[in-house]
């Protein structure tokens, strides 16, 4: 048992730094770094690790930094980076052209609340901006969580069946800042679980192609529609590599989601990252009352997991989704998706809640208030807003 | 050409050809010649192309055929550097494993080199990345239709300048010297041999190097597309575009002596500076005392 007293950072920069090195013997690992707070400890982490067979290129923006990714990903090496808030919208472009050309990089993305107003405290609406890249991406609730699915994601984005880049989100300060005894990877296990990365595409001088020339509407078409392929096949990819984790580390990681006392539950309540273990102790004391009341984690947001959410909801009466992001005109973005996930399912009431917009501490009392409202609640409106000082 | 059957060229009889028949360019196009002289000057040399959004790219044609002999990575607009400085670090990782050298070279227009990309361009040449930087520079944002860049002469109409840029030319290579890198240096296409002989000198040297293309564009500069390798000519002839090179950003090399042609030979050919209130004798007169100042840089030893 490798524990280790650690940060959520230093549990990212860890487990990038040892799937980087356990790629020594094929084409190495290329990072491109820049710092942002308060992701910043995860790319010095990377920075300072003795690569055997890497470079790390601490570039002028973020938008850089994936671009280097990008060009040493199609030179066939083990990429990975990280960023935050403004630093990913910077980055914009660039992390289009990652999922678009295929390419399996790994990135840290640490939730921070977009500015101005300037603020480096939790709120998913950064990495939510890119719902619609075409990458695949996890929130994670623990640094164990961060620590685990970080060394999973090269196995799924690298899985030929596969071969999308793969955001591991965490929030800021709650889970990147705030250490927790873990069990980190090692090396000897990076080198049992992950195989060579194997990028087919690479350029090669003996078969020269054009990585991203122009292409006609019925060549774009099947390029999405491939997307959308490699996008569908991810659930089950998801749980063969779960499994093949297991194997190696000796310890379980969530899947897509994780449901608690949700089986003979009337009311549901929905949240990812740290909000969902908050939620846990809230679920116990509403059950020790008798109240019927359970919970689902959602750890995978895309591919968002709706067939198994339709199995959990296919009897509730009344679902309470927590979100820590808003989406200007509409609300909630994980709400937004359960709604039209479960949508048909005639009974059941999706009811939105703003929590924690901004980095505001989500403490049990507020999340009682969710209930409570969730309880007294006959049909779904605008999403109430939770923890507005008055 | 069959439409129905259309024949593409057989890469493999082209072996030596990085820009093969069948593109799209347009006729006197000076980035076409630039890119004919480039693949003879790297016959038999490991290389790949990084691209930008550029005519360029669009050279490379359409899905799934390629123009280019060679293996090409599109990047965005602003990120050549960035995508080049990843491929080159595999590259160099690969050399240390195999012994074979690969280069990668940038491929980009003026708007990607002294406008939007110039913060990647700066900061790559600043960590002195193993990578040939190469702007074709026709002065205008030629793939969107010919609108100013800060690459424009003064004087010079484009569709956003319609009368006449009132701004001077960057000078791109100043800039990059003053970045220290091994090599920065000017290619005409009016001048093939001399061409051929700093590709080949950057190919020896470590780190990053810089080339700047005087490149025609008939549409934009509203020129005859015959005229391309004149104008280019009257341009090193008369000073407009010296032929000069630069080491580790201090010593400076002319290598074509300008031969006191008259500037006015050069613009009067192009329509893009006729009319207006254009005061060409101004333009004239900065361009022969930059000419004068990089003389005398050259004779500093």
């Amino acid at each position: 048992m490798n524990m280790q007293l650690v940060t959520g950072n230093h549990a990212a920069g860890h487990s990038m730094s040892l799937a980087g090195e356990a790629n020594r013997n094929a084409r190495g690992a290329v990072c491109g770094i820049y710092p942002i707070t308060p992701q910043t400890e995860i790319v010095e982490y990377v920075a300072r690790f003795p690569f055997s067979r890497g470079r790390v290129i601490p570039v002028e923006s973020e938008h850089s930094a994936m671009g280097v990714c990008i060009g040493a990903a199609v030179n066939g090496a083990r990429t990975f980076t990280a960023s935050s808030s403004n630093g990913l919208a910077y980055m914009a472009e660039n992390i289009m052209v990652a999922a678009f050309y295929r390419l399996p990089i790994v990135m840290a993305a640490v939730n921070r609340t977009l500015g101005p107003p300037w603020n480096i405290w939790a709120d998913q609406g950064d990495s939510l901006m890119f719902r619609d890249f075409a990458w695949i991406q996890f929130y994670c609730d623990s640094n164990q969580d961060v620590a685990d699915t970080t060394m999973l994601a090269f196995r799924v984005a690298e899985d030929p069946r596969i071969l999308l880049p793969v955001m591991v989100c965490m929030d800021a300060f709650i889970v990147s800042h705030t250490s927790m005894e873990i069990e980190l990877p090692t090396q000897e296990q990076a080198d049992r679980f992950l195989p060579p990365c194997e990028i087919p595409h690479k350029l090669d001088p003996d078969h020269p192609f054009t990585v991203g020339g122009m292409a006609f509407p019925q060549e774009t078409l099947s390029h999405r529609l491939e997307l959308d392929e490699a996008m569908g096949r991810v659930p089950r990819v998801l749980e063969e590599h779960r499994q093949q984790f297991k194997a190696v580390f000796g310890r379980e990681l969530d899947g897509a989601l994780s449901a608690y006392r949700t089986e003979d539950a009337d009311r549901i309540l929905i949240a990812s990252g740290t909000i969902s273990t908050t939620l846990r102790e809230v679920v116990d004391d509403w059950r020790k009352r008798g109240e019927k009341v359970g919970m689902i984690r959602i750890k995978l947001f895309r591919p968002f997991p709706v067939v198994r959410l339709r199995e959990l909801c296919g009897s509730v009466e009344k679902v309470g989704v927590l979100d820590r992001n808003y989406a200007a005109g509409t609300g909630g973005i994980f709400c937004q998706e359960v709604r039209a996930g479960l949508q048909g399912l005639t009974d059941c009431m999706v009811q939105g809640y703003l929590t924690g917009v901004g980095g505001g501490d989500v403490v049990p009392e507020l999340v009682n208030e969710v209930v409570e409202d969730l309880s007294r609640r006959s049909h779904a409106a605008d999403p109430v807003w939770i923890g507005i000082d008055q | 050409m069959n439409a129905a059957n259309p024949q593409f060229p057989d890469s493999s009889s082209q072996a030596d050809c990085l820009l093969r028949p069948g593109n799209t360019n347009c006729g006197g196009c000076g980035m076409s010649n630039g890119l004919t002289m480039l693949g003879r000057a790297l016959e038999n040399e490991n290389y790949s192309l990084v691209i930008p959004a550029c005519c360029g790219i669009v050279t490379a044609g359409a899905f799934p055929t390629t123009s280019y002999n060679v293996p090409v990575l599109a990047s965005t607009f602003a990120s050549s550097p960035a995508f080049a400085s990843g491929v080159a670090a595999v590259n160099e990782m690969n050399q240390e494993a195999d012994g074979k050298l690969r280069h990668v070279i940038c491929w980009a227009g003026d708007g990607g080199t002294y406008d939007i990309g110039i913060a990647t361009l700066s900061a790559a040449a600043e960590r002195n990345e193993n990578l040939i930087y190469i702007c074709y520079d026709n002065e205008i944002y030629g793939n969107t239709g010919g609108q100013r860049s800060s690459a424009t002469p003064a004087a010079a109409k484009t569709t956003t300048t319609p009368g006449g840029k009132g701004e001077r030319k960057k000078q791109i290579i100043e800039i990059m010297a003053a970045h220290h890198i091994p090599y920065a240096a000017t290619l005409s296409i009016a001048h093939p041999d001399d061409f051929q002989d700093k590709i080949r000198k950057a190919l020896k040297i470590k780190g990053f190097r810089f080339f700047l293309i005087h490149s025609p564009c008939p549409t934009g500069w509203k020129t005859e597309p015959a005229e391309t390798i004149e104008l280019v000519s009257l341009a090193v002839r008369s000073g407009i575009f010296p032929l000069y090179e630069v080491f580790d950003g201090r010593d400076y090399r002319i290598n074509a002596k300008p031969d006191g042609t008259n500037p006015a030979r050069y613009f009067e050919k192009q329509k893009r500076f006729s009319g207006g209130e254009i005061n060409l004798d101004r333009v004239e007169r900065w361009v022969l005392a930059r000419m004068a100042r990089l003389q005398k840089l050259a004779e500093i030893q």
